[in-house]
């Protein structure tokens, strides 16, 4: 009698904690996905507020923002444009640095590595500010190249953290066994260690152009007066006159980040990077 | 031919780790990472905008007035409420993730991915239309009859932690996630079996079990709610001022570079000082886990 009392509290317990959890975790997943859902919907309003529910849709902003908005596609040109080179350098730079330091033990290669990893801690605003001063001091004055530096340093840790990640898994005997049946160091290289290392560039390359088509702080410090990068004109509109064009420019970026990531998601297994 | 073979061998591990691969590297983070941070250090060193003396000056200015310091209180706040949001909403959505079959593990992961890779100037916008005057929270309260004219909720040092913690959550969730699924499931079986409750278990081996992940999410959260320059300046807007916008506007605006300079490194300083501290409180519980 005891015992199926006893039996029938622990079940209680154990349903008040997987409803409690569910609850949480329901809410928590809810508030990941429902601010993004909002701006998509509201984009879409033919009032010219961003009240929600929207009065009425249309596709008004869209076109207001394909067909009048000249500063903002030009500034998305220039994001592209620098998120695309600093990318592509920094996957350079950081593929070699990763493949060097894999697998060492070495109190030096720990250091560069954390050297490596400084820009995801240090501020960006402070690093920013850094790269200015340097800039005024060598009196080169601040050009699309001050802010193509800052923008690499900010894109090499995440490479080189996700190919360092796919080197460890790649079986040490697979190396071996190509070079014992001949092929050159180089070849094996091409052959052997870049196919195995692949999605674990592209997903890093994928999460730098995110996060340097996405930054603010080193831009603000580093761009010269004529040009200016897609977040920081969203971020002056935002501040100063809420129109509606930037609702319909963030439904732009939210549709091609899903679907790029899908992409991705299917050619280098993207998710799997964060497990 | 076996010699050809060792030498063969041998060149393996120069394909593992040739030193100059890492050189190129090593030169750009020299340059334009080690090189800014140590000038802005040297700055903020002198006591003057013209730069001729030397001295504590920008140092004993900030810290002498308590303007400063409430910045840097609420800066630093902002920073531990984010965290703690994210730690009471990460655990159950990474436990979610964890406990749901394989089915569901890939969209779970892709919902929580999408927020993180999404621009944070559209996710913070998303903020500003949610909790502005028309927003949907004002729509909902007024629809209620709770209300009758909209409540200021924008521009509010809660609304700035509510928008600060529903964007740094997925950098909390993930590595809550990995350290959720890296615990042996036999050990809350046997905490099961011994009649422990799933409440207890989860005070008593899980969550113990979790705290690298903890520490990791953390950092992360912590870290990236003091320096959100967009979420800051947007959903605090003009009278709520916090370190990053201020180094902002003492460099640009008062062109006083000494002092701005000054500011940014007390900011790297306070995370750095917190980066410490979780170091060594990792080392600390792994030692309690092991022993």
């Amino acid at each position: 009698m005891a015992n199926v009392a006893a039996a029938r509290g622990a079940r209680a317990a154990g349903m008040s904690f997987r409803v409690t959890m569910s609850l949480i975790g329901g809410v928590g997943v809810l508030l990941l996905m429902l601010p993004t859902l909002i701006v998509l919907v509201t984009s879409f309003t033919s009032g010219y507020s961003l009240k929600f529910p929207p009065p009425g849709f249309s596709l008004r902003w869209y076109e207001a923002l394909v067909f009048d908005s000249p500063e903002i596609i030009d500034a998305l040109t220039l994001s592209l444009k620098l998120a695309a080179l600093a990318t592509a350098i920094a996957t350079v730079l950081a593929v070699g640095a990763a493949v060097a330091l894999a697998r060492r033990r070495s109190l030096a290669a720990r250091v560069l590595d954390s050297f490596f990893m400084a820009p995801l801690t240090v501020p960006s605003l402070a690093l920013g500010l850094g790269i200015l001063v340097l800039f005024n001091l060598e009196s080169a004055g601040l050009s699309f190249y001050s802010l193509l530096a800052g923008h690499i340093a900010l894109c090499a840790p995440y490479i080189l953290y996700t190919t360092s990640a796919s080197y460890a898994q790649l079986d040490p005997a697979l190396l071996d066994s190509s070079l014992c049946l001949g092929a050159s160091p180089m070849r094996t290289f091409r052959r052997v260690v870049l196919p195995a290392l692949w999605p674990g560039i592209a997903s890093g390359a994928f999460i730098a152009f995110m996060n340097s088509f996405d930054n603010v702080a080193l831009s603000l410090f580093l761009s010269d007066a004529r040009s200016e990068v897609l977040p920081i004109r969203l971020w002056h509109i935002i501040e100063d006159s809420l129109d509606v064009r930037a609702a319909a420019a963030s439904g732009v970026l939210i549709l091609v980040t899903l679907v790029s990531m899908l992409i991705m998601e299917r050619v280098a297994g993207l998710s799997r990077q964060f497990r | 031919m076996s010699s050809v073979v060792r030498t063969r061998v041998r060149g393996s591990r120069r394909i593992a780790g040739d030193w100059l691969l890492t050189l190129p590297l090593s030169v750009f983070f020299l340059a334009f990472v080690a090189v800014p941070l140590a000038l802005l250090a040297a700055i903020s060193l002198h006591n003057d905008a013209a730069m001729t003396h030397a001295g504590l000056h920008q140092y004993a200015r900030f810290f002498s007035d308590s303007y400063n310091r409430g910045i840097l209180w609420s800066t630093l706040g902002l920073g531990v409420w984010t965290t703690a949001s994210c730690i009471v909403l990460g655990y159950p959505v990474a436990w979610l993730y964890v406990s749901s079959s394989a089915h569901w593990r890939r969209p779970l992961l892709l919902c929580i991915l999408l927020p993180l890779l999404t621009s944070s100037v559209v996710r913070t916008f998303a903020w500003v239309v949610i909790l502005g005057n028309e927003g949907l929270v004002n729509q909902v309260l007024a629809a209620l009859g709770l209300i009758g004219s909209p409540v200021k909720l924008l521009y509010t040092p809660a609304a700035v932690v509510l928008s600060l913690a529903q964007i740094e959550l997925p950098l909390m969730v993930l590595p809550l996630a990995t350290a959720l699924s890296a615990i042996d499931p036999r050990l809350s079986e046997a905490s099961h079996a011994l009649g422990a409750s799933p409440w207890r278990t989860w005070w008593r081996v899980t969550l113990p079990l979790s705290v690298p992940g903890l520490l990791s999410g953390t950092l992360l959260v912590f870290t990236g709610a003091v320096s959100a320059f967009v979420v800051q300046t947007l959903v605090g807007g003009g009278q709520l001022m916090y370190m990053p916008f201020y180094i902002y506007q003492q460099a640009i605006q008062s062109q006083d570079y000494p002092f701005a300079a000054a500011i940014a490194m007390i900011l790297l300083v306070s995370i750095l000082v917190m980066v410490t501290l979780l170091n060594y409180g990792g080392r600390k519980t792994k030692g309690f886990i092991h022993g």
